[in-house]
């Protein structure tokens, strides 16, 4: 029959009762709402760890001494038992070709100091690979030369967070910092990152970087960091499916230079993956809650609907009665209040959209998540909802098609 | 062959308890094209069972109906429902127009279950209305017509799809005399210009404008008597 036609008398009919239509929708509204806020919050989250995770390094890894889990999962200081050295790292470079690059680092953190202002930063010792392995560069002047690394030199990279604190809008380049009373030159200003991923209070944009050999010489070696040993070496992989691989591969390698028993998980590789479990669990709470809510809503908006539409199919006895009566046969009458029940949820799926709209914007406001709106997903609610009219207008509409024209025409 | 409706031992009995109401038993009658019939009877004698049989909205229990030649007695609900949007216009005591819908829109619904496209359903229930003396209401609801207008737009739907027959149960049943009489001069008319029509009535001036009078009583046909000199 004419799609036109059946949408007008469908729309006649929810247009005569505004106020019912609009309560029989709310529950498919609240439903449709939920799924979509949930599918955006959580790709919103994705795409969050897919940015953070490329700005901290493509296909980062992290290596330390010491076993991850013995820590309880915390970062800590090199193990006590094993040492990592640069020699290690080079040995990795060497040794693994799926690597691009290796990063001996050492890592503390200290007051740096100019003139009557202070700031406390996270101060690297690192060597030329380091920024590589970061996806790291400089807004302003120069990365370190050559020279000045093998020699040793006093040079620093200073982190945004850090150059606004000790000066302000003024000139950074060239300017002396102090660091534990040992003076640097700034030769460069590191781009942003923002905070480290999964945290909102770790700034990597308050840092310094400086030679490793510059630490290693004239800061940390006051604080018992010995002959070419490092903290950690960060290492960039080519081909992110290689990673697993490139791990155990380094853990063999480590045990090996250092002769420890394998058995013992003296050294341990870390790659992002745990911090991005931490990332979604935020949003699995919240989207568990929304998913109840969301199939709550569905099935009884679904029912809602169903009922409506028996009552507006017994009130419209006499009306199906008539069609019967001028030619309409079963599947007309059937195909007629179906629609109803489609445009009336759909109806519901679009108004949903807009609630999820509002509600994603909100709960990003408030909570500080990202939101992503996906096309598909959106056109899929609409479809659903559809489904939904469908599925529970379904009945309705049959026992609008079985009536008996004559007794139809007779009720009043 | 030119009969038009041909009914053979048509019977509907209705079970109430234990006691069974034969609303219409056992009726044979013919009735040729052109034909214009009025149908008479006490209450409750099987006159409205027998329109209702002959326009296909019910089915009998037992017995044979033919109508243009072809038996509908063996049909299914869909094809029923064929041969009432094509052969058969139906006129109710009640109207039965659909609220909230415009005169033009009311006539032109058999022509929705026809298939017809929407351009041309307008053109076909304009003309109807016309014939009937309506066009200039194409546009009003049925709300905002007196009773006699609405019948007539009742008569515009049941002439929209060209049938063969129009049938009307008591169509002045619910109108004052005088509005009755106009509407049986559109009945005159249409008759006038080959449509066969059958109509029940308790007003022997309304049977008048007949040409044939078949009396119903307890569900059988006790009479058939010509009124007029119908092969005028
Ligand atoms: N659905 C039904 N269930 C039970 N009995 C019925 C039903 N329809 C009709 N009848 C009975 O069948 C008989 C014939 O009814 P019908 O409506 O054909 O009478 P009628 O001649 O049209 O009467 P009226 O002049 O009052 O309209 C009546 O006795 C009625 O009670
Ligand atoms: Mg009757």
């Amino acid at each position: 029959m004419d799609v036109i036609e059946l949408l007008r008398v469908a729309w006649s009919s929810i247009r005569v009762h505004k106020m019912r239509s609009f309560l029989t929708i709310l529950g498919i509204m609240i439903g449709v709402a939920c799924v979509i806020t949930m599918m955006t919050v959580t790709a919103g989250a994705q795409h969050d760890i897919d940015r953070q995770m490329r700005e901290m390094g493509s296909n980062l890894m992290m290596v330390y001494a010491g076993s991850w889990r013995s820590r309880g999962g915390v970062r800590g200081a090199a193990g006590a038992n094993a040492v990592l050295t640069e020699d290690d790292s080079d040995a990795i470079k060497r040794e693994i070709p799926e690597i691009v690059a290796a990063a001996p680092t050492v890592r503390g953190y200290a007051q740096v100091v100019v003139g009557n202002r202070n700031w406390n930063s996270s101060v690297y010792g690192i060597d030329e690979d380091f920024l590589v392995v970061r996806n790291w560069g400089v807004n302003e002047g120069r990365l370190f030369e050559p020279s000045e690394l093998s020699r040793g030199s006093r040079v620093a990279l200073i982190g945004s967070t850090t150059a606004t604190e000790l000066f302000g809008e003024g000139q950074v380049l060239g300017q002396t910092i102090r660091v534990q009373n040992v003076q640097f030159t700034v030769v460069g200003l590191l781009a942003s990152k923002g905070m480290a991923p999964g945290s909102t209070s770790f700034d990597q944009d308050s840092v310094v970087l400086i030679p490793l050999k510059t630490a290693r010489t004239r800061l940390l070696g006051r604080q018992g960091v010995a002959g070419n040993s490092v903290e950690g070496i960060y290492i960039s992989v080519e081909n992110e499916e290689d990673m697993l691989y490139v791990e155990e591969e380094i853990k063999k390698l480590l045990h090996t230079r250092h002769r420890i028993d394998p058995e013992r998980e003296a050294f341990s590789v870390n790659n992002m993956s745990e911090w991005i479990e931490s990332r979604l669990e935020q949003q699995n709470t919240f989207n568990s809650l929304l998913s109840v809510i969301a199939a709550v809503s569905l099935i009884v908006g679904g029912i809602g609907i169903m009922n409506i539409m028996l009552v507006s199919v017994t009130e419209r006895t006499r009306e199906i009665g008539l069609r019967m009566a001028v030619g309409a046969r079963n599947t007309d009458i059937m195909q007629q209040f179906l629609v109803e029940a489609i445009a009336l949820c759909t109806a519901g799926g679009i108004l949903g959209i807009l609630l999820a709209i509002i509600v994603s914007a909100g709960s990003s406001y408030l909570a500080g998540w990202p939101i992503y709106f996906q096309w598909w997903v959106l056109m899929m609610a609409v479809v659903f909802s559809g489904v939904i009219g469908i599925f529970f207008g379904f009945y309705p509409a049959r026992s609008a098609a079985n009536k008996d024209p004559i007794e139809a025409l007779r009720t009043e | 062959m030119n009969d038009i409706i041909s009914c053979e031992n048509l019977s509907k009995t209705y079970v109430l308890g234990d006691e069974e109401v034969h609303a219409l038993d056992d009726v044979s009658i013919t009735l040729a094209r052109g034909d214009y019939a009025a149908v008479m009877g006490p209450s409750g004698s099987g006159k409205s069972t027998f329109m209702n049989i002959v326009g296909c909205l019910d089915t009998p229990d037992t017995g044979n109906l033919w109508i243009e030649g072809e038996e509908v007695s063996q049909m299914s609900r869909n094809e029923l429902a064929g041969v009432r949007n094509k052969k058969i216009g139906f006129v109710f005591q009640q109207f039965n127009l659909l609220g909230r819908t415009s005169a033009l829109d009311n006539v032109a619904l058999p022509l929705l279950y026809a298939g017809v496209k929407r351009h041309e359903r307008r053109e076909r229930a304009y003309a109807a209305l016309e014939r009937v003396g309506l066009k200039d209401r194409v546009g009003h609801h049925p709300t905002q017509l007196s009773g006699g207008q609405q019948q007539r737009v009742a008569i515009a739907r049941a002439l929209v799809n060209e049938p063969a027959i129009l049938l009307a149960d008591e169509p002045t049943g619910a109108l004052d005399t005088h509005t009755g009489e106009e509407i049986m001069d559109i009945f005159d008319d249409l008759n006038q210009s080959g449509l066969t029509i059958v109509l029940v009535t308790h007003e022997y001036l309304i049977a008048a404008h007949a040409h044939q009078m078949i009396r119903f009583l307890d569900g059988k046909i006790t009479g058939v008597e010509q009124l007029k000199a119908e092969a005028a």
